[in-house]
């Protein structure tokens, strides 16, 4: 033990090469005998492939191989698998359509971008040149692009033979449904709205890229990937794709850049990659341009909602009813079907007593492009849900915002002295202490002053508004077994290797994937102050199915939680059987050892023995405790006993010029408990990035789809993401709240700002608007400024 | 995004340049801004490209006469921090320096942004408000257009495929004339989703040019009739922009319906003719 | 049908024969080996590719090579002298300026070139210099205090 980084802003380790120009993303790799593809995607979102031509392709010079739909299905490839699986209320199973590696003759095209061929060439020119000779016969056909459209009578079918009416299941969580009609009927007041949570786009900035390399000797396939989850995708692609021998399949998740949730998923472009290179036996690389990531990268969000929230005359929150359709794409991505359901419809309970709470969605498809988790998954459309109302409710009632959430906040509990909360919606909450994040942020904002000024601005004619946003969300989802039960097809624990060299320095492996998280010394952090060494003696290895045992990777706010967890419980390993080797080396009773700066001492002597040299006697065993195997490396895999569950309040304040509808973000408050801390600079890091996201989808982002399922809005020069001078600087706060089943006590912090912060903004202007006599409900997002400007008229 | 195949020569005089794109099909190359992202995604496939950025007569910026004169190939970022400029026009510097971003404004040019013609562009608003004339010379000899015979509709110009543009004239205005570009940005691309160029001489004429309204950036004669020799007052100004744009083919999309456009028009007239005020 | 360029990038001479088409960006990763260099779209608007071309930051997916034939070309890669990093570098580790690093290599050469116009700039003229650069991890905030970082730095080395 020693507390010389736990709780410190230690400066990144992994920074050096990045800010030099030295990090190894997946496009950066070049093998030898390499091979570049170019996918030939289809320009419509509902055709039939009558006919593909690849005569001119193959013709050009440098051209290596064309394969086709046809080849692929001429293989006996599967197409890429749904990881989660959620049974229609009646208990049937969910419409799981096939998702073709490409879409062969005779076969329907599904979405704009659908890919049907793959060209091979020796460089990247030769393999666009050849993509755009590949000719290919369409039948266009009527697409849908709305989920509500998708599911009235009549509506195209995108799946005819799987799923004719479009729906992929229904499912309902809560109270029983005629309890919640009749506290809603029973209320005072009741709020509702009617609003689209929009389909926003995630683009990390890295795009896409996999490098599949078949070795024709070991008969060993590779795959260097920009993904989130090297093992995961193993898994998936070798046992339900490909149908190869996972110990012969390695893949790497080299330095990524950014993935925000796009990167979780398993592609079809990975086992395309792969497979292809088997076929030509050379390595195939293929770089996503970002008219394909546009296209094909996983959407996130995408309901159309009917929500109501009954008060009583005090304002108590009786009763929420909520109906919703989540657009699940042509397709249904690797957790598709949890997001709108175990993500969403779980978090209905928000951080209020409510008493009476249902849920009842429909997950449809659509010609678009598949829609999956996306930074927060399905806890910002909960919270946008409930937040909404919350601000919504007291404007109508003419109450306070604050106090409204006050007066419903379940009361402060720490789930140890106090047990957890029990939701009407599933989840059981770990620990919490709402008001206190309320009430640091109205301290920070200075409320008062803010109503203020809120009224002298008018007077000048400015419209100026805040708006809050308090949220609680779910990270670190697991236990396997209770996410089995629940329709998940793989577990949801972690792996680590604490392996001790034996001159004392320590290499940890991790199955957490870092792509921006700064893993690399938050984890360094832990395993140093828990040895008492030098951070420098510490190494952390992921993203390598051959080196890491095993991994579920990086998403959902899990990486502390769960792998830092299962980095504890190696350590906690090595600290046991290094006690049994200082006690033997110092002839003690282990009892009265204590271990602490690195070295284990005879309680009350000064007989101590170093962290390293128990590491070199555990290697070179000449005077050691009889029976005890040599070495110092211990595996563990940690699966939590629940969720843990971080809250916060975030406060946006907002100008409105009355004149355009342009919206000012003029501050933004955000108070967030993600409960202990390893290091600072890193989550007030991942706070900042979670706000800017969160306000992109409630000011600039959308992705718009026409109804012939073009996607109108799929390049930077018309999909409006937020640039530094759109944003301000951000004004932070923590409360700490500690987790009460894991070992670190952290919660997670990679989603929260996400999570809180569009709400937030969007009740800005709408309190912005109420003020200057506008009393409009809802402007659909993102509040571009003719939608304000509509608004107002 | 690879482009598709082409030659490329390198002109070393205005007169190699012609004779190159007499050639065929053939683009002019300058800073590129426009044209290499439209090679990129192939909707231009031209089989050469004439590079005009080393003519060294292209490129500068002076004072000839009673005309401000910059060469065409002079990107947006030597003309929005030429003091030259500054001192007698500052509305181009004014303008140049809220193209785009940084990057683009280092690289892309004045030429370049003409003869692509984008009515989205901010450089044909100005060189329509400060009554530019263009230089253009071909196989056929030099002529000089005024920018508004220049501009011929929705990206397209008067230019010939054998000509190029050599440089922009712009009348030095009286002492004592005043000028602003006000832009409403459209949040993605950062083209103007209403760029309002405005110019107000010591006689009161007054002029206002648009980009990003209409299918081709246009002087609005209507707000100038109203006002020039006016004074600059609330009630003079809100009267002459009511029917800003009126006649035009107003553009829509996603950011702006036409309804919408032709409002932020109105604003940022008014907001431009208050500011000369 | 190569076109001979003769560059010299962060110091170093390079001749080769490029086609036409070849962008810059590729040459300096395909060709050069220098993948600090990053492409993250294809329409001139994330700045991930942002580079030095005779002193001033132009994206490098937006020029071909054989604009840049006898150019003086500088990289990421060319930023730190030897084992000391530019100030931009130290203060974007200093401010956890970056997350993925993707962006940051473009954001440094587009500080660089505001910082060399504007050695002591105000936030607003921070974020407005940075409207060309993309980041999705740090919200910006962080990228702006590792300016000012620099800022202060070189005017102390000056």
């Amino acid at each position: 033990m020693s507390n010389r980084y736990i709780g410190k802003s230690i400066k990144r380790v992994e920074d050096k090469r990045f800010i030099t120009g030295k990090g190894k993303y997946t496009d950066d790799m070049v093998l030898p005998q390499q091979t570049y593809a170019h996918i030939v995607r289809s320009p419509y979102a509902h055709a039939l492939v009558k006919k593909i031509d690849i005569s001119a392709a193959l013709a050009i010079e440098g051209v290596v191989a064309v394969f086709t739909g046809d080849d692929i299905r001429n293989a006996g490839i599967n197409g890429v698998p749904c990881g989660w699986q959620v049974n229609f209320k009646d208990g049937t199973t969910m419409k799981e359509p096939s998702h073709p590696l490409l879409v062969g003759t005779g076969d329907t095209i599904k979405h704009l971008g659908d890919a049907v061929a793959v060209v091979i060439a020796e460089d990247r020119n030769i393999a666009a040149d050849a993509a755009d000779a590949v000719e290919v016969d369409y039948e266009v056909k009527n697409a849908i692009s709305n989920p509500f459209e998708a599911v009235q009578a009549g509506a195209t079918p995108v799946h005819p033979e799987v799923a004719p009416n479009n729906i992929a299941f229904d499912w309902t969580l809560g109270n029983p449904r005629d309890e919640v009609d009749a506290a809603i009927a029973a209320s005072h007041h009741v709020t509702t709205l009617d609003f689209i949570n929009q389909r926003v786009i995630p683009n990390a900035i890295e795009p896409r890229v996999a490098i599949g390399h078949y070795d024709t000797t070991s008969e060993k396939y590779t795959l260097y990937t920009s993904t989130q989850n090297p093992h995961l995708i193993r898994l998936m692609m070798s046992a339900f794709v490909l149908g190869i021998p996972e110990h012969k399949v390695r893949v790497v998740g080299p330095d990524v850049g950014g993935g925000f949730g796009s990167k979780i998923f398993h592609y079809t472009e990975e086992a395309l990659v792969v497979w292809a290179s088997k076929q030509i036996e050379r390595p195939v690389k293929w770089t996503s341009e970002r008219s394909e990531a546009f296209m094909t990268d996983a959407h996130g969000r995408d309901h159309v909602t009917k929500a109501e929230m009954g008060f009583d005359k005090d304002g108590n929150v009786m009763a929420l009813r909520v109906k919703t359709y989540a657009n699940l794409g042509a397709y249904l991505s690797l957790f598709a079907p949890a997001v709108p359901t175990y993500l969403h419809g779980t978090l209905l309970q928000g951080l209020y007593t409510t008493p009476k709470i249902n849920i009842d969605l429909v997950g449809v498809f659509t010609h678009t492009n598949a829609v999956d988790a996306y930074r927060g998954a399905g806890r910002p459309e909960a919270t946008y849900l409930l937040e909404r109302l919350m601000d919504l409710g007291a404007l109508e009632m003419g109450m306070d915002p604050a106090d409204l959430r006050f007066r419903n906040f379940i009361p402060p509990f720490d789930g140890v002295t106090q047990p957890g909360y029990q939701t009407q919606v599933a989840l059981q909450y770990d620990s919490g202490n709402y008001e206190g994040v309320l009430k640091r942020g109205l301290e920070m904002l200075d409320y008062k002053g803010f109503r203020e000024d809120q009224k002298e601005a008018l007077k000048n004619g400015k419209l100026l508004g805040v708006g809050f946003s308090t949220y609680v969300e779910a990270c670190g989802i697991a236990p396997s077994a209770v996410v089995g039960s629940l329709g998940a097809r793989a577990g949801l624990y972690e792996s680590a290797q604490v392996r001790v060299q034996p001159t004392g320095k320590v290499s940890v492996y991790t199955g957490s994937h870092s792509h921006g998280q700064g893993h690399e010394t938050t984890f360094v952090q832990i395993v140093a102050d828990k040895f008492g060494i030098p951070m420098e003696d510490v190494e952390l290895i992921h993203g390598d199915s051959d080196t890491v045992a095993f991994g579920m990777g990086t998403y959902g706010s899990r990486s502390l939680a769960v792998g830092g967890s299962a980095i504890m419980k190696s350590i906690d390993k090595i600290l046991e059987k290094g006690a049994k080797i200082a006690a033997h080396k110092l002839e003690a009773n282990i009892d009265d050892l204590e271990f602490n700066e690195g070295k284990w001492t005879v309680k009350g002597t000064d007989k101590s023995i170093s962290f390293g040299d128990v590491s070199l006697t555990a290697y070179v065993p000449h005077v050691y405790p009889e029976g005890l195997e040599p070495g110092l490396d211990f595996s563990s895999f940690y699966d939590p006993a629940n969720f843990t569950y971080p809250f916060g309040c975030h406060i946006a304040v907002v100008e409105i010029d009355p004149e355009t509808g342009k919206v000012k973000l003029k501050r933004f408050l955000a108070v967030d408990d993600v409960g202990n801390v390893i290091n600072p600079m890193i989550v007030d890091g991942q706070i900042h990035g979670g706000l800017a996201q969160g306000i992109g989808q409630a000011l600039f982002e959308g992705a718009i789809y026409d109804d012939n399922g073009q996607l109108i809005n799929g390049s930077y020069m018309d999909y409006c993401m937020p640039r530094a001078d759109d944003l301000p600087m951000f004004e932070i706060d923590r409360t700490v709240t500690p987790c009460p089943h894991n070992p670190l006590g952290v919660k997670g912090a990679g989603e929260a700002g996400c999570i809180g912060s569009t709400p937030a903004v969007v009740n800005a202007v709408i309190d912005a608007l109420w003020s200057g006599g506008h009393q409009v409900k809802d402007i659909l997002m993102p509040l571009t400024p003719e939608r304000v400007w509509r608004a107002m008229q | 995004m690879i482009p598709a195949s082409f030659e490329y020569k390198r002109a070393r005089s205005v007169k190699a340049a012609i004779e190159l794109l007499a050639d065929g099909n053939a683009k002019v190359l300058s800073g590129g801004h426009s044209l290499v992202p439209a090679l990129k995604l192939r909707l231009n496939q031209p089989e050469m490209l004439v590079d005009i950025a080393r003519i060294a007569s292209l490129k500068g910026i002076k004072v000839s006469g009673k005309e401000l004169v910059i060469g065409s190939t002079t990107t947006h970022q030597e003309i929005a921090s030429s003091d030259i400029v500054k001192e007698h026009l500052s509305i181009l510097a004014e303008g140049a320096g809220a193209i785009g971003d940084v990057q683009v404004r280092n690289k892309g040019t004045l030429g370049g942004s003409l003869a692509h013609a984008d009515p989205s562009a901010d450089w044909p608003a100005l060189v329509l408000v400060s009554n530019a004339k263009v230089v253009l010379e071909g196989s056929g000899g030099e002529r000089t257009l005024n920018a508004a015979d220049f501009f011929t509709g929705f990206f397209s110009t008067a230019l010939a495929s054998d000509e190029i543009i050599t440089e922009i004239r712009f009348p030095i205005p009286a002492k004592g004339t005043k000028s602003t570009y006000q832009k409403f940005v459209q949040p993605a691309s950062r083209f103007a989703l209403v760029g309002c160029a405005a110019m107000r001489e010591p006689s009161g004429e007054t002029r206002v040019a648009f980009s990003g309204v209409a299918d081709a950036a246009f002087r609005d004669t209507g707000i100038e009739n109203a006002i020039s020799g006016k004074t600059l007052t609330a009630e003079n100004i809100n009267h002459a922009v009511s029917d800003t744009a009126k006649g035009q083919d107003i553009m829509s999309d996603h950011y702006a319906s036409e309804e919408y456009r032709v409002h932020l028009a109105k604003v940022f007239a008014k907001r431009a003719l208050m500011a000369l005020a | 049908m190569g076109v001979k360029i003769n560059v010299t990038v962060n110091g170093k001479a390079y001749s080769h024969d490029v086609e036409p088409r070849t962008l810059l960006v590729h040459y300096l990763r395909d060709t050069l080996l220098l993948t600090g260099t990053h492409v993250g779209c294809d329409t001139s608007s994330c700045g991930a590719c942002t580079i030095h071309v005779d002193g001033i930051a132009a994206k490098s997916c937006t020029m071909l090579a054989v604009q840049a034939d006898d150019c003086e070309i500088t990289t990421i890669e060319g930023m730190a002298k030897g084992s000391d990093m530019h100030p931009l570098q130290e203060g974007f580790k200093e401010c956890h300026g970056l997350q993925c690093g993707f962006c940051t290599p473009g954001m440094i050469m587009s500080s660089a070139d505001l910082l060399s116009k504007n050695p002591n700039p105000t936030e607003d003229e921070i974020r407005h210099a940075l409207e060309g650069n993309f980041c999705r991890c740090t919200g910006y905030h962080n990228i702006v205090r590792a300016v000012q970082y620099a800022a202060e730095k070189m005017a102390v080395e000056v």
